[in-house]
């Protein structure tokens, strides 16, 4: 599905590298977790998969399915399948959630050479999804995630995915400022939507999250690196001991 | 003060290319008040402080600069819309194409028709607001207007309008020099909406005097034209009662030069004014936003909401006073004026004012200037949105505050879908 090869990226205003050879791959229909420190190039890895500004990449590939995503512009790469649930979504006044929703999800549409959605079928689809989200008719006439806690914001983010069907999530940061309630919601919402086609980039630094959403894999990155992989258990390790001997062992 | 020798050489010149049109009746009067009015004051020059980011000449000089016909082929706005439909072409009355002049709570006659008249009742509106409005600020223009304009409408309301009257001025000589001058009454309790749109003419000048008696309510939208030549030089005088409402927003795409003014004297208690504008210039447009608001009376309200899209080289300019006077305690008055610039050729000029002699007020302004926001840009276009339609999007957020301003929604969609088609015709 994602295929990542010692990728290097450098922050195009500044000489500081911040990706330094980062190997990666996701298998269709499987969970991988990001874990590690806070700085150590998590979001990044995420925005430069998702083409955001301010980036260069200075060495190594990626692809989605076996193109090369990092040629691509954002919303192509949307329409690729390609997702990111933001660590810090952003509010754009004066632009309506729904409106926002559909105008997104008719782009990915229409890119793919599909149909429009109506905007009866639309809705209806809006409220199923929202609901299990339990996000309320409210915030869906709101400003895009204008005045939204912390907490809505990121089950908005969850919504979103949920509407695009995407094929490639990747959610940075998502269980963070989730009250235990809405951490089982938004879980329940991305464990709906597994399946043999879709995979997941989980970023996270704690364990909770992951015993909702079960990962397969479990990377820790450090310094722009994963610097150690493994099951389930990495997890747990980190958890309990904190980073500094995974640290140790990679030096 | 004597007006200097230049002003009063070109203020004659314009003068001598004209003839004072002849009314036996009441509105001869007026015309020659008017006229000394000019004459008095001069035309506006580049040297005058009130036209300092503006240049006056072509609305001055003796001929309309030449505005080449512009046609979108779409069909006009307002259209549907139930209305009353009144339509003059190149600033002439066209009876043929309008409705009749018959609407229930409202009178409508024509200015041309009833200038020699003993009696009327705009008598004492007519040239009178404007006169009003010529303090602390000269409006030169204005007067001109009052005195040489033979076309316009007036319009008695005496109950509640059964329906919008709409106003659509066209262009069809690329040298036509429009001076329309429209008397609208509002009696107390009285309501109306009036929709203007058009380009009118290669050069307007358009006055429109309102009154605004106890509890009337007056609504106003306007879109004036997308010919890229045109020029127009607008006024509106309004003087508004106790608990009245007075409520205007334009729409100004391209025009290679507008000046709106907003002359608002709030004189009864619980009076609210709202004047709002959504302005988008993608190349060598100027539109000139200028609004003088005036509290006279004890907890009035008063909002200007005016935002601006400028590209390629547009220029915006927004001069903005909110005057309270010693007597009106308890104002509120708001006042904000944006520009987003897409580009560096872009500028937007604002000039805005308070001046408050009440010590019991809310008053608050704003002006700010900004580009793109590119973390939302981002965003969108990370959902899938292609690049032009989430600049679209964005623009159009931006300019939703102005459209807000708009009560009526059947009308403010309007608005919005002229935008849009603005949009996707000039931004992709
Ligand atoms: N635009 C930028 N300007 C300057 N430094 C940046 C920029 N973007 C990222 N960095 C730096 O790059 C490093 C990696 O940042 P990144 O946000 O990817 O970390 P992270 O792993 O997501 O951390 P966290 O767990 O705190 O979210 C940090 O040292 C950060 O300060
Ligand atoms: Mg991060």
């Amino acid at each position: 599905m994602l295929e990542i090869k010692n990728l290097q990226v450098k922050l195009e205003e500044e000489d500081k590298q911040i990706l330094k050879g980062v190997d990666l791959t996701v298998e269709p229909g499987t969970v991988h977790a990001i874990m590690g420190p806070n700085g150590s190039g998590k979001s990044t890895l995420s925005y430069v998969l998702s083409g955001r500004d301010g980036y260069e990449v200075t060495g190594g590939s990626a692809s989605l399915e076996g193109e090369d995503v990092l040629e691509l512009e954002p919303e192509e790469r949307a329409a690729a399948g390609l997702f990111l649930a933001f660590q810090y979504p952003v509010e754009i006044p004066g632009v309506g959630n729904m409106t926002f929703l559909r105008t997104a999800l008719n782009s990915q549409r229409k890119a793919r050479g599909e149909d429009e959605m109506s905007a009866t079928d639309f809705l209806k689809l809006v409220r199923e999804k929202a609901k299990s989200l339990k996000i309320d008719a409210d915030m869906l006439k709101r400003p895009v995630n204008v005045g939204f806690s912390g907490g809505e914001k990121k089950r908005n983010e969850v919504l979103q995915m949920a509407l695009l069907e995407p094929k490639m999530c990747i959610l940075d940061e998502t269980d963070s400022g989730l009250d235990v309630d809405a951490m089982k919601l938004v879980s329940e919402g991305v464990n709906a939507l597994r399946s043999e086609g879709r995979s997941f980039l989980v970023i996270t630094h704690y364990q909770r999250l992951l015993d909702h959403i079960k990962p397969d894999v479990v990377h820790i990155m450090y310094d722009g690196r994963i610097i150690k992989s493994g099951g389930p258990e990495l997890a747990l390790e980190v958890e309990n001991n904190g980073y500094a001997d995974l640290l140790e062992e990679a030096v | 003060m004597a007006l200097p020798q230049q002003k009063v050489d070109a203020t004659e010149a314009r003068l001598s290319s004209m003839s004072l049109p002849s009314s036996k009746g009441w509105l001869g009067k007026a015309r020659e008040d008017a006229l000394s009015r000019v004459r008095l004051m001069g035309l506006p020059s580049r040297r005058d402080e009130y036209w300092k980011y503006t240049r006056p000449d072509t609305l001055v000089q003796a001929d309309a600069p030449k505005a080449a016909l512009f046609n979108i082929g779409e069909a006009p706005v307002f259209s549907g819309i139930d209305r009353l439909h009144l339509i003059f072409v190149d600033g002439v009355f066209d009876p043929e194409a309008s409705d009749d002049l018959e609407l229930s709570g409202v009178s409508v006659e024509l200015l041309s028709q009833v200038g020699d008249k003993d009696i009327h009742w705009a008598t004492g509106l007519y040239g009178s607001l404007e006169q009003d409005g010529q303090s602390p600020v000269q409006r030169p223009l204005a007067a001109l207007n009052s005195a040489y304009a033979t076309e316009g409408v007036l319009i008695h309301v005496t109950g509640a309008a059964a329906k919008p009257i709409n106003i659509s001025y066209l262009q069809r000589d690329e040298t036509s020099d429009a001076c329309l001058h429209h008397v609208i009454k509002l009696d107390e309790g009285a309501k109306l909406t009036l929709l203007e749109n058009g380009p009118a003419a290669a050069r307007l000048n358009k006055v429109l005097e309102v009154d605004i008696a106890d509890s009337a309510e007056f609504r106003h939208v306007r879109t004036q034209g997308r010919a890229h030549e045109r020029r127009a030089a607008t006024h509106i005088f309004g003087r508004l009662g106790e608990r009245s409402v007075f409520k205007s927003f334009t729409l100004t795409a391209n025009g290679v030069l507008t000046r709106n003014e907003c002359v608002l004297e709030l004189t009864g208690d619980s009076a609210v004014a709202h004047v709002a504008g959504a302005c988008v210039g993608d190349g060598d447009f100027h539109h000139d936003d200028t609004v003088f608001i005036t509290h006279d009376a004890v907890d009035c309200e008063s909002r200007q909401v005016f935002k601006k899209v400028l590209r390629n080289g547009a220029t915006g300019v927004f001069q903005g006073k909110i005057l309270v006077n010693q007597v009106a305690q308890k104002t509120d008055g708001y006042q904000i004026s944006q520009s987003l610039l897409l580009d560096g050729d872009s500028q937007f000029l604002a000039k805005p004012e308070l001046e408050i002699y009440a010590d019991d007020v809310v008053c608050s302004h704003g002006s700010t200037s900004g580009a793109i926001d590119e973390e939302s840009l981002f965003y969108l276009k990370s959902r899938g949105v292609p690049h032009a339609q989430a600049m679209n999007l964005l623009v159009l957020a931006f300019l939703a505050e102005a459209v807000a301003e708009i009560d009526e929604e059947e009308i403010a969609d309007e608005i919005i879908g002229r935008l849009t088609n603005w949009l996707e015709r000039r931004m992709s």
